[in-house]
């Protein structure tokens, strides 16, 4: 009988913590997100699911400008990454801790702080641009601010390390034999990276993608600080309905929306990889 | 099957204009780390030729350059000083990719996520064989090693024995003109093993292929091989086959090494025709053939092995060599006894002899005894 309880006693702390702050809230926002009214003359709740299809008409081109940021920044982080990841698991030797430590060493300085640095770097007349524009090598009105390019860079260097280190942790699983082996049986070492190499590291690359596109998506720091009105990302428009609008059910509707697509998205992508087919397909 | 025997006849065709060439040779081969700041040489020098179609092993103990010296063959070790031939080509710097060898690793290092199909066609696919000339050797091969109708099968879904059989497919299905097998056996328990070690040698005989076989496991080497280069300490102490390496070590290490042996030392008291005779203790006496090199009063070591040796209570006849001792333990082995005796002189021998139908046990535990063995049983080491 005893030995049947210990199991659920473990999980009673982290389960208990996980039902008072995130169960409740969001049974919660559930409810607020189809209730009327304003911040004045309070809310009730009148089971108004248009609140649903309103958020989604209204901030339809916010949803895909974050899809389409989140993509591109997973591309690049994978593109970066994937190198570094690589030169640190076969070419570092004994150094390898200490060049993943480098790789982590920004993200012990605040997520908001790193992203206002990078804000002050690439000011107008910043220090970076100032000098560039009086030696005239770039013309009076250029700027990197308030770009898309400046969200998409941002996203990329703020999420990079949650792609170095899946990647780097599936390369280190290679048996460096099984790469001899297929040296052994006339593959370059083009092929042998792709036939080998890169099917095996794959599922890291997948963790990494799962680990970057879901937060980029959802982000707003990077929006805020460095991009202008025409990057707004869905994450900023939630931040306003609740902080400016007070428009409690439009944000709680935004936020439960964002929620479904991306737990569809996740199923989806899951039960696209959970089957051997892309290792197979990487195999030929 | 028809495609193997075609495509080796045709290697072996090109081959035979100069079937002397050995298919490996190594001159002068060196091999040297850099550990923690110091130079480690794990091979210290080793040449040897190969021949065509020779089952040939290396033996020896753990750390012994075997792994190393196989590694240069392939190619995934460039060696520090010496020469790497393959079939009379400098292939030194050559890489493992353009070499026409291939290896079977002692963990097989499959490509765990392809199928036994994929991980067997991998070779010739990277040659650009034709589709349907891979299909037909891929199905050939894998029926040699006994695997067919296991195609689709992923290497981790299958037992050590259908690993190692599906590392072997993998690299013969190229039909290289050598195959190097690093400890390919020792993850097996003892009966596979064993059932392995014919189907090894069947295999070899059958395809023809030069075999380059590491083992640290002397009676594979010794049931396996045409001949056996024992390796220690980096370098080769005794090239040569199994029969010479078994009852005519080169060295001490040799005699120890493979099976149990007996080495007693002393001084020839005379040298003539050849023979030399030692005196052990007081009673002892040793004869035992030499070379040139052995004059009077030189130090001589001699080596016999244990079921040579005849046990008896009674000193034997003058024209044998006889050496007193007791016996410290007696071990019955079924179909033989293992006596180990203390001998007069100070050494230590183990003597195995037949359970003969009406024989009891010669001598107990303590009893006085007398060993005696044919001076030409016994060899003189180095000489
Ligand atoms: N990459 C390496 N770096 C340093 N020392 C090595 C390396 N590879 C092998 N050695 C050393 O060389 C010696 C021979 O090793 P190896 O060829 O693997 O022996 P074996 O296969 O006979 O067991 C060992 O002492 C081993 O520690
Ligand atoms: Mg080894």
């Amino acid at each position: 009988m005893r030995r049947r309880i210990a199991p659920y006693l473990l999980v009673l702390p982290g389960g208990l913590w996980l039902i008072a702050f995130l169960v409740v809230p969001l049974v919660f926002m559930a409810s607020v997100s189809t209730q009327e009214g304003d911040i004045v003359n309070g809310f009730a709740q009148t089971f108004r699911f248009a609140n649903f299809a309103d958020a989604l008409t209204e901030y339809r081109t916010q949803f895909l400008r974050s899809a389409g940021y989140g993509l591109a920044g997973t591309v690049l982080t994978i593109a970066l990454a994937y190198p570094v990841a690589y030169w640190i698991a076969f070419k570092a030797g004994r150094r390898k801790s200490t060049y993943l430590l480098l790789v982590l060493l920004p993200f012990f300085v605040s997520f908001v702080l790193r992203t206002v640095s990078w804000k002050f770097l690439l000011a107008d007349d910043g220090i970076l641009l100032q000098p560039l524009k009086s030696a005239g090598l770039l013309a009076q009105d250029f700027h990197v601010l308030q770009t898309t390019a400046a969200v998409v860079g941002g996203l990329t260097y703020n999420y990079l390390p949650f792609m170095v280190l899946p990647i780097y942790v599936a390369l280190e699983r290679v048996d460096p034999r099984v790469v001899e082996a297929s040296q052994d049986l006339y593959a370059s070492r083009l092929t042998s990276f792709t036939k080998v190499v890169l099917p095996l590291s794959l599922p890291g690359v997948f963790a990494g993608v799962l680990m970057t596109f879901v937060p980029m998506t959802a982000d707003y720091v990077n929006a805020a600080i460095l991009g202008g009105p025409a990057n707004t990302m869905i994450g900023n428009i939630i931040q306003t309905e609740y902080l400016v609008n007070n428009d409690y059910p439009a944000g709680a509707a935004l936020s439960f929306t964002l929620m479904a697509a991306m737990l569809i998205g996740i199923f989806v992508y899951a039960r696209a990889l959970g089957t051997e087919n892309v290792l197979e397909a990487a195999a030929r | 099957m028809t495609e193997i025997q075609a495509g080796r006849g045709a290697a072996v065709a090109a081959a035979s204009g100069d079937s002397q060439v050995p298919a490996i040779e190594l001159d002068g081969v060196v091999k040297e780390y850099q550990a923690q700041g110091e130079v480690v040489q794990a091979v210290k020098g080793v040449s040897l030729s190969i021949a065509e179609g020779e089952f040939f092993s290396m033996l020896g103990p753990s750390g012994c350059g075997k792994t190393t010296t196989m590694r240069m063959i392939a190619g995934f070790e460039d060696p520090s000083r010496g020469t790497v031939r393959l079939h009379g080509q400098d292939v030194t710097d050559v890489p493992p990719n353009k070499r026409d060898v291939n290896m079977v690793f002692q963990s097989y290092a499959l490509f765990p996520h392809m199928s036994v199909w994929e991980n067997v066609a991998f070779g010739l696919r990277r040659r650009r064989v034709p589709a349907q000339e891979i299909k037909n050797r891929v199905g050939a091969i894998l029926e040699i090693v006994d695997l067919t109708g296991r195609e689709k099968r992923r290497p981790r879904e299958m037992s050590g024995g259908q690993q190692q059989r599906v590392a072997l497919a993998r690299a013969l299905v190229n039909n290289p003109r050598a195959l190097l097998l690093d400890e390919p056996l020792g993850a097996l328990d003892l009966k596979l093993r064993q059932a392995m070690q014919m189907e090894l040698k069947r295999i070899q005989r059958e395809v023809g292929i030069t075999f380059v076989y590491v083992t640290h496991d002397q009676n594979e080497a010794l049931t396996m091989s045409d001949r056996i280069a024992v390796m220690n300490d980096g370098l080769v102490e005794q090239l040569a086959g199994p029969r010479e390496i078994y009852e005519r070590p080169a060295t001490t290490f040799v005699a120890g090494f493979i099976g149990t042996s007996n080495l007693l030392s002393g001084t020839a008291e005379r040298v003539d025709g050849g023979t030399a005779l030692l005196r052990v203790g007081e009673r002892g006496r040793v004869l035992v053939p030499v070379g040139d090199d052995v004059r009077q009063g030189g130090a001589v070591e001699v080596t016999v092995r244990p079921e040579k040796i005849r046990i008896s209570v009674e000193e034997p006849a003058a024209d044998v060599s006889a050496v007193p001792g007791t016996v410290a333990e007696v071990v019955y082995l079924g179909t033989y006894n293992s006596y180990a005796v203390n001998l007069a002189g100070g050494a230590e021998f183990t003597v195995f002899e037949q359970n003969a139908s009406n024989s009891d046990i010669t001598a107990e535990r303590g009893a006085s005894v007398w060993l005696s063995w044919q001076p030409q049983h016994s060899y003189a080491i180095g000489s």
